[in-house]
């Protein structure tokens, strides 16, 4: 353990030296650091070992719920299912708590330098310019006991890139890593293009507002969610061995909805379940959103600050940003809200873009074009201010039949038994008569949507009518194009444009354009790039 | 704002090499071929379910015949690649057609792949990375020795240009 040559030490925040080094913006309280060689190597908190040993707490609970739902009399399934869960959790706590205690960790004047593990020992370094960003993240548990984590996201080039993350340092130790890491990164690359860190004070772009949270209903998530829980809760009852139809609060409820007619008692289902799905998408918003707020801080970095039980904190470099994507699902379209995304580079895979990258929660559609501008440094959201062009109508044809494609086999498979009862025929027209129409207008919205059009230094381009995505993306970004064609849309003169990004989602798309126009639009979004490979006639 | 009247993409300029039509055969008769050989099997072993199995065969061989013989003609009148001392350009497909271009200013890696089949029949392929996993550019049924050609020029060309590519 102790091969360092100073030995590792143990040291609070509250007696550390200030930084002979002074870099600008660091105030008082950061975390110790020496030269290079000097010692300044912190530890994990302590007060994280009760929180890898809850980890104990789920087979614990889990045998003491069987114990009471058995009647006393345990079958082996269950204990087999106790004893391997025990088992299980008990080798992650062990794991993790080992991880725990052997992690030190310091910060240099141009590296961040990690070192864990007792059997596998492992040795990171990271160059303080290859940080992307520094984020604090904290568990409810780690919060119960004043405890942190760090993620730190480190420029990916290969595969060498990625996050590293120090679980467990306490709250100020986690602030002052993080406040460190960024000055210190600030400080070299301004050093590197010889230039002065700019001191802009914090400033506040935006922050949550409790009205906000009228357009939680409209998140698909209440319900959904309602049926996951309730899936998994059976799940785990049954693979118990209890059976959760027979429990007495399933049964009174079963005899309760059998007991009354069914037009009552289908309603009142309904009712139900929405209230309750209400509820859960409301509470979902509130725990995400909570304490949300959005400011752009010293260095160049916006930093999202979000979450009540599970604090989140993101930190976007500005020179990484290539765009903002202003998302507006169907039901938010329909009550004037929306969603606004980031289109950044740095932030991980595409998946963890689509959580991390998150500016602003689903809010009036205003509030959150402010904010878009505001985040662009520009007086205008770009997603408004370009003047979109309309797609061909043979992108309208194209969405008919797509809706066609749906319809007419839930028609049809309505209608087959009508071979033997014809009332089924009847059945099948209603269907028809309601989705042909519901159908047809879905279609028209999708190609209302599209569109595409160039403002300033941006890309601008709309499309979708179950979640409609505006994506307004810097020109200079585009480090490539796609252009893909199916036989029907050669057959339809239509094609569509991709364009790559190192941000984001990877690729914005510019769909069902007409194939000259778009050929046209990507030459002039980045002249010079697809010009030598066009010909005319 | 060029006019965008009759605008389209040229073909890029080279056809990949003929023995990818034979590479690309073999590759579309490898599920197929077995799926109608042990649907005939059974179709001939078993007498009494000739009925279920003469459609199953019928199931399995229209279309993977029709497949193997029509997708790799097809492909090879689409796949097409260009380098210029700009960019990489190239096009592929059949059904559902892709053509691709990635500045050599933003390249960040140009690596060359063959798999088995491809070394059976002396070919080879180019995988250029971008920063952006959807702006990588494939070129594949090239002759491998014109491929590690390619790549020294792409790799040359690249070095030359600064920054980190995104």
């Amino acid at each position: 353990m102790s091969t360092e040559p100073a030995g590792p030490e143990q040291r609070g925040t509250a007696d550390s030296v200030a930084d002979p080094a002074a870099v600008p913006g660091q105030r008082a309280g950061t975390a110790p650091v020496d030269g290079p060689d000097g010692p300044g190597w912190q530890r994990l908190s302590l007060r994280s070992v009760p929180v890898h040993l809850s980890w104990l707490l789920a087979p614990a609970a889990t045998a003491a719920g069987t114990a009471l739902g058995g009647h006393g009399t345990p079958n082996l399934q269950a204990l087999i299912t106790v004893a391997s869960l025990t088992i299980a959790f008990g080798v992650v706590a062990g794991i993790n708590l080992m991880r725990c205690l052997t992690t030190r960790y310091r910060v240099t004047h141009d590296r961040l330098e990690v070192h864990k593990g007792l059997l596998f020992r492992s040795r990171r370094t990271v160059l303080l310019e290859r940080i992307r960003n520094a984020d604090v993240t904290a568990k409810p548990l780690q919060r119960l006991v004043g405890l942190a984590a760090v993620t730190v996201g480190v420029a990916a080039v290969g595969s060498s890139g990625g996050s590293l993350t120090l679980d467990g340092v306490t709250r100020d130790q986690a602030a002052a890593l993080r406040r460190d890491l960024l000055n210190r990164r600030a400080a070299l690359l301004a050093a590197g293009h010889g230039g002065q860190v700019e001191q802009a004070a914090d400033d506040m772009i935006a922050a949550f507002d409790l009205s906000w949270t009228r357009y939680a209903p409209l998140t698909v998530w209440g319900v959904g969610g309602l049926f996951a829980v309730l899936g998994a809760a059976y799940r785990t009852l049954h693979e118990m061995q209890v059976d959760p139809l027979e429990l007495g609060v399933v049964r009174s409820a079963a005899d309760a909805f059998t007991s009354v007619p069914v037009w009552v008692a289908v309603p009142v289902t309904l009712l139900a379940v929405a209230a309750v799905g209400t509820a859960g998408a409301v509470a979902l918003y509130v725990e995400g959103w909570s304490g949300f707020r959005l400011a752009r801080e010293e260095g160049g970095i916006l930093r999202v600050r979000r979450g009540l039980w599970i604090h989140r904190s993101v930190s976007i470099e500005e020179r990484r940003l290539r765009g903002v994507e202003l998302v507006e699902p169907l039901l938010l379209r329909s009550g004037g809200g929306a969603r606004l995304q980031a289109v950044a580079g740095g932030l991980g895979s595409a998946e963890e873009n689509r959580s991390r990258g998150a500016l602003m929660p689903p809010s009036p559609r205003s509030e959150v074009l402010r904010v878009a501008a505001a985040v662009l440094g520009d007086d205008r959201s770009p997603t408004e201010r370009a003047d979109l062009h309309r797609h061909p109508r043979r992108a309208l044809r194209r969405r008919l039949n797509r809706a066609l494609l749906v319809v007419l086999p839930v028609v049809g498979a309505v209608a087959l038994p009508g071979i033997w009862l014809p009332a089924f025929l009847v059945a099948a027209g209603i269907t028809a008569a309601v989705l042909l129409p519901a159908g047809a207008l879905l279609a028209a919205d999708a190609h209302r949507a599209l569109g595409h059009g160039l403002t300033g230094p941006y890309l601008v381009a709309r499309s979708g009518t179950f979640v409609r995505r505006t994506v307004a993306l810097r020109r200079e970004g585009v480090i490539g194009w796609t252009v893909s064609r199916s036989y029907f849309q050669r057959r339809a003169g239509l094609l569509t444009l991709g364009a790559a990004t190192a941000a984001g989602a990877g690729v914005y798309r510019v769909r069902d354009v007409a194939e000259g126009e778009g050929l046209a639009f990507a030459e002039e979004a980045v002249p010079g790039l697809l010009a030598p490979f066009l010909v005319r006639g | 704002m060029p006019s965008s009247e009759g605008l389209r993409l040229r073909p890029p300029r080279h056809r990949v090499e003929r023995r990818a039509l034979a590479w690309w055969t073999v590759q579309a008769s490898l599920i197929p071929v077995p799926l109608i050989l042990a649907a005939g099997a059974l179709y001939l072993l078993i007498p009494p379910a000739r009925f279920v199995f003469g459609w199953v065969l019928l199931a399995v061989t229209v279309p993977g015949v029709a497949y193997i013989a029509v997708m790799p003609q097809w492909r090879y009148r689409v796949h097409r690649w260009e380098t210029t001392d700009e960019a990489v350009y190239t096009a592929s497909g059949w059904l559902w057609q892709r053509w691709r271009v990635a500045p050599l200013s933003r390249i960040q890696t140009v690596d060359t792949v063959r798999g088995p089949l491809e070394q059976l029949f002396g070919l080879a392929g180019i995988k250029v990375t971008t920063a952006s996993a959807a702006g990588d550019v494939t070129i594949r049924g090239i002759d491998h020795r014109k491929a590690v050609e390619v790549v020294e020029h792409l790799t040359r060309t690249t070095q030359a240009t600064p920054g980190d590519a995104t």
